[in-house]
């Protein structure tokens, strides 16, 4: 039996050492992002596990959403008195959009620990688990989407097709921050378990402070108490073109700032630790 | 051509969990023979490998022996490149084919054919591979239109030849394996142990942890001792083997 049997691909040699932790770290997201097809094989695959013995399948969060935003936006609306007309496709998107804040967040968190069988078994990037989870999650918000969609037709909001495009470039900028906050936060939770619960309390504070529900208006003189907050730019550069409205600079500004910041960190993070990862599982 | 090497190479895991301090007492007073150090942070570490030096090459067929904590699965998983070496450097070249836990990714609710589907893809294999092979991987399970059903509706037995067949239909270049492939059925396991053999003759290189000696007589044509996570002996199968009986008390092996 010769070797010529086999396909040899650049992938078929894995050396320890023959290059530096910083490029093993590049090298494994590059990886990741090469091997799309698994990756979306395999979110694609966790969500018809979730939703398989059910009717309605992944539209039954479709559906308590729409719950959520007919009953929230009739209180809400109510309560700040704004028009419905107004105030239901921005809290339609809104929620939307946070939800899959919060789920990429309480994801990441614990996708390393949830995927330990997988990598104490076959060696795969650490990035393809993270691309894993986000492009599930990413699906899910797509169905969640249709809600605003038909929010939209019935009220008659078009944004146009540079809204549209705009809102894409804004969810672009909301998935490259997605990425090193869940690698990160993987990182540390499968180090230090007891971080998942601090992160489930912390979004949930996050929640009351972003404005999906109210509007940033409402804070009057002190809407500077949201410019710390990178969450609510990184909602509005996707929710503002959507509702026909541009997204301010800052938004952008702050949003890629975030990642600039954020991905040089979690690089630092990755490079010296990525090894450990499945040590500590 | 596949090739593996091991220049001083080591692990340590540090302990994480519980108090540091009772903990070492607790691990001191058990029967594993991981070595404990404490680190320069005063963290408990066990040596899972120290200094780990090895060299395969086409056709070695490797079994390895040792007591329970001497270092076999987290060798395996290093060869894998599951745990990256902590110390030292380790090259490997070959499609590796780690085959260490039998129902890895198996989705009970998931039809049959999905699930050989899956575990191909896990191995990085393309789709289009894996549906060639379909036929041969079907007629092997004996399990007809039952592949396409869930998982969940399928006896323990049934699961079994499924999750074997699925785990055994890959062209290997380097197979690992903890532990031999446990088969219960009996009219099955004749069947399985031939697929299993032509799947080890298959590949180049095979590294292989058992208990069973009959397994590694019959699979192995060398023997790597392990203790306290070094080589203690590596070479011909019945050197070894005789020695390590000796040692180890074992005058009446497993046949």
């Amino acid at each position: 039996m010769t070797g010529a049997l086999f396909h040899r691909r650049s992938g078929d040699i894995y050396d320890s050492g023959d290059r530096s932790q910083s490029e093993r770290a590049w090298d494994d997201l590059l990886d990741g992002g090469r091997r799309w097809r698994l990756w979306s094989k395999l979110g694609w695959h966790d969500i018809r596990k979730r939703y398989r013995r059910s009717v309605l399948g992944p539209f039954w969060l479709t559906l308590s959403m729409a719950v959520m935003v007919a009953s929230l936006g009739l209180i809400y609306g109510t309560l700040f008195r704004l028009d419905l007309e107004n105030y239901l496709p921005f809290l339609a998107i809104g929620l939307a959009t946070w939800n899959f804040v919060a789920s990429f967040l309480n994801e990441g968190c614990t996708s390393f620990i949830d995927l330990e069988p997988l990598i104490k078994n076959v060696r795969i990037p650490m990035s393809l688990h993270i691309l894993r989870v986000l492009w599930r999650n990413l699906i899910i918000y797509a169905h969640n989407i249709v809600i605003f969609a038909v929010v939209a037709v019935i009220f008659g909001v078009w944004p146009g097709v540079t809204g549209v495009l705009l809102a894409l470039a804004g969810l672009g900028l909301l998935l490259v921050n997605a990425g090193w906050i869940m690698l990160l936060c993987g990182m540390i939770c499968t180090r230090f378990r007891d971080v998942p619960p601090i992160v489930a309390s912390v979004i949930q504070l996050l929640f009351f402070v972003t404005p999906v529900m109210w509007k940033p208006e409402l804070l009057g003189d002190r809407r500077y108490l949201m410019v710390l907050n990178p969450f609510y730019h990184l909602i509005e550069v996707i929710r503002a073109p959507l509702l026909g409205q541009t997204p301010g600079w800052e938004n952008w500004a702050v949003g890629l700032l975030f990642a600039a910041a954020g991905w040089a960190f979690t690089f630092a993070v990755f490079a010296r630790f990525r090894k450990r990862i499945a040590y500590w599982l | 051509m596949a090739s593996i090497h091991l220049n001083d190479v080591s692990v340590d895991f540090v302990l994480y969990q519980g108090s540091a301090r009772s903990l070492k007492k607790t691990l001191l007073r058990s029967s594993t023979s991981g070595v404990l150090k404490h680190d320069a942070h005063h963290r408990v570490t066990v040596k899972a490998l120290s200094n780990f030096s090895l060299g395969l090459e086409h056709g070695d067929r490797v079994g390895l022996v040792g007591g329970n904590g001497a270092g076999k699965t987290t060798l395996l998983r290093v060869l894998a490149g599951v745990y990256e070496p902590t110390a030292g450097r380790i090259r490997v070249e070959g499609r590796v084919t780690p085959l260490f836990d039998l129902g890895l990714g198996l989705d009970m609710d998931a039809s049959g054919y999905d699930n050989i589907r899956m575990r191909a893809a896990y191995f990085g294999i393309d789709a289009d591979e894996v549906e060639r092979k379909m036929d041969d991987i079907a007629a092997f399970t004996e399990l007809g239109d039952y592949l396409n059903l869930p998982v969940r509706t399928y006896s323990a037995g049934m699961t079994l030849r499924l999750a074997f067949a699925a785990a055994t239909s890959v062209d290997p270049e380097i197979l690992l394996m903890d532990e031999w492939l446990a088969v219960s059925d009996k009219k099955f396991l004749e069947k399985a142990q031939r697929r299993a053999e032509s799947f080890v003759n298959r590949s180049s290189i095979m590294v292989i942890a058992s208990h069973v000696e009959d397994v590694l007589r019959r699979l192995c044509n060398k023997i790597l001792w392990l203790e306290r996570g070094t080589v203690l002996r590596f070479g011909p199968v019945d050197d070894v083997l005789d020695e390590y009986n000796a040692r180890t008390g074992n005058d009446a092996p497993l046949r």
